[in-house]
């Protein structure tokens, strides 16, 4: 799960390296909610198992961890590294999967993307690297016996999909209603482990993470552009034509 | 989020996130619709339970906290006030003041009835303490529990009992012995006990909380439902009206605050003759004065609850900070309405609701009045 500045208060780009501020408090990514929120209905539905929340990011922070743990995870894995700063999403994928790995986890539960800086493929090259079944975009997950059942969502629908466990789901954003951490949840989070790793730990090297070991560099950051103002058109009778006449120059009719 | 004020620390930071969030999504959407419908649904007091909302000062066997945090609580009324609907706050109230004579003075057997459900939300409290034929004076109540073996019989009814209609349980004030404050006891009623009947009641404002008024005819009620020893009652109430009273004021001055807020963002807005409301200095004037109140008031009720944690017991400041606090309301409603005009007139506004909500912040939980009144014995005039 990935921590995040807060939407609601959007911080700024460093013109350095055109990344996203993220010296501040970070929250929990709302679009990894839902994968925490379904990670605890299916140990619920279980009666047994437990939730432990892997997370990357600077400066040590733990905020979007905390939320995390008083929903009722049991327990985290925090990979944190000043020499991480500048890490592309395959070297982000790298580290995870070394930290999930002996986890020994049945299902690594994500959410499809983040909310800030994202490219939507970190749960699949984490797949790919712990060499585990990837199923994309799940609205819905069933364990049964050593297998899930998932309905992953298409533009039509859905798709029932089944899988072998050890397996690694993304959750579509939406599909579950997180729960609000309780008074009691919040107290019982303080005492629960948060094991801070750094680079080294997880058999890495300065110059194979951060902005050495990206396989990327961005070049350039423009901004989006001004809405325009609208076209206003006076009603003289007419106007509805008007409206035709725009839609179809946009050839939705 | 910014240090706020020295007595909050992390754990209330952490809680208040969670509560903002929840009635910025759950609730403050639907306070309007609420109004309308006369009473909010029976699944908030649910969804309020389960992040904890009922827990201050309960035992954690029954599902509370398990501690009592003056801080905490006074943070928990004060973001659920900021729906900017007393009625929505009065109904989820009436927990925290029907429930807290249990935990205090119950036995575990009726500890174990009552709690876990209330804790929950699946059920519901309530305190019926004052009766039709008055309400300050608590001393004088007429309704009577007389013993018949295992059971009280209760004859004799209550008013403005807020969640009346739907309560589960209602802590009783009840007549065991003879006249005056030595004869009363607390007797826990079930709201499905046989002879009890409830008759709803139409309100100025807190159009949200369901209020009744009971009659009770010939209701049995195991005595095992009685809170510490019989004709012990009086100071079982006195002792309860002290949180109550803290937590209507600092329902008020959030209250009187979401009204400087209202009116604030109306005048920054709002342009007449030319320039912004906010530009004209008999405006700002107005705004200066409500915020200048709020900062006392708020100021004073955190001191206060701290010095609740402390073990003190400032009954007679917290009966001033009660009148302080409505009437800081009543002059933010005042107020924000001058500065809104025409909108603050009609319903659906946020001003408008408040302004009728004013008057029961003001007499509920013990009047201007009285609280001054009590006040003035405390210190010994």
């Amino acid at each position: 799960m990935k921590q995040i500045p807060d939407p609601a208060d959007p911080g700024a780009l460093d013109p350095e390296t055109r990344t996203l501020k993220r010296d501040v408090k970070l929250i929990l990514d709302e679009s990894d909610s839902y994968g925490v929120e379904m990670a605890l209905q299916l140990v619920d539905a279980a009666g047994e198992g437990e939730v432990v929340l892997v997370s990357m990011a600077p400066n040590n922070e733990r905020s979007g961890l905390s939320t995390a743990l008083a929903m009722g995870a049991a327990s985290a894995t925090l990979i944190s590294d000043p020499e991480l700063i500048g890490s592309d999403a395959l070297t982000t994928a790298k580290l995870l999967a070394k930290a999930i790995e002996p986890l020994g986890a049945d299902l690594v539960i994500a959410g499809s993307e983040s909310s800030d800086g994202y490219t939507g493929t970190v749960p699949e090259m984490i797949a790919a690297l712990l060499d585990r079944p990837s199923v994309t975009a799940a609205k819905s997950i069933e364990v049964e016996g050593g297998a899930i059942k998932v309905q992953r969502q298409t533009d039509a629908g859905y798709d029932d999909v089944e899988c072998p466990m050890p397996a690694v789901v993304s959750v579509t954003a939406g599909v579950v209603e997180p729960r609000y951490p309780s008074f009691k949840g919040i107290m019982a989070a303080k005492s629960k482990p948060v094991a801070e790793v750094g680079i080294a730990d997880l058999g890495f090297d300065a110059g194979s993470v951060g902005w050495d070991g990206a396989g990327q560099d961005i070049v350039d950051v423009t901004e989006a552009p001004q809405r325009e103002a609208g076209e206003i058109i006076e009603d003289d009778g007419e106007s509805h034509l008007k409206i035709v006449e725009f839609l179809e120059g946009l050839k939705v009719i | 989020m910014a240090v706020s004020s020295p007595f909050y620390n992390d754990d209330h930071e952490s809680y208040r996130e969670v509560i903002r969030a929840f009635v910025e999504a759950e609730v403050t959407p639907n306070v309007h619709q609420w109004d309308l419908d006369g009473v909010i649904p029976h699944e908030m007091y649910a969804k309020a339970g389960a992040i904890g909302f009922f827990g201050d000062g309960f035992d954690a066997e029954y599902g509370g906290h398990g501690q009592r945090d003056a801080i905490n609580r006074l943070m928990m009324f004060q973001e659920l006030s900021r729906s900017g609907s007393g009625g929505v706050v009065a109904a989820l109230l009436s927990n925290y003041i029907g429930l807290p004579p249990i935990q205090k003075f119950g036995s575990d057997a009726i500890k174990a009835k009552v709690l876990p459900g209330c804790m929950s939300g699946d059920q519901i409290g309530a305190l019926a303490i004052t009766e039709p034929s008055g309400g300050s004076d608590v001393a004088r109540i007429k309704t009577t529990a007389k013993r018949d073996g295992d059971h009280y019989v209760v004859n004799g009814s209550k008013t403005f009992i807020t969640s009346g209609m739907r309560a589960d349980w209602f802590t009783t004030a009840v007549r065991t012995g003879g006249e005056g404050p030595a004869g009363i006891s607390m007797l826990v009623i079930p709201g499905d006990v046989e002879g009890l009947e409830r008759t709803k009641l139409d309100k100025m404002g807190w159009l949200a909380s369901d209020t009744a008024t009971l009659y009770f005819d010939d209701c049995r009620v195991p005595v095992e439902n009685l809170l510490g020893e019989e004709n012990a009652g009086f100071s079982m109430i006195v002792n309860n009206f002290n949180a109550e009273r803290i937590d209507l004021a600092a329902q008020s001055v959030q209250f009187a605050r979401v009204c400087y807020d209202e009116a604030l963002a109306w005048a920054r807005e709002r342009e007449t003759f030319g320039k912004r409301l906010a530009d004209h200095q008999v405006i700002r004037h107005k705004l200066v004065e409500m915020d200048r109140r709020i900062n006392a008031c708020q100021a004073w009720i955190e001191l206060l609850a701290w010095r609740l944690n402390a073990g003190d017991d400032p009954v007679a400041e917290i009966a001033e900070a009660k009148v302080d606090a409505t009437m800081t309301f009543e002059f933010c409603a005042r107020e924000a309405a001058q500065i809104l005009g025409g909108a603050s007139y009609l319903r659906g506004d946020t001003v408008e609701r408040l302004y009728r909500e004013v008057r029961v912040q003001a007499i509920g939980g013990g009047s201007e009045e009285i609280m001054r009144d009590l006040a003035s014995r405390q210190l010994g005039l």
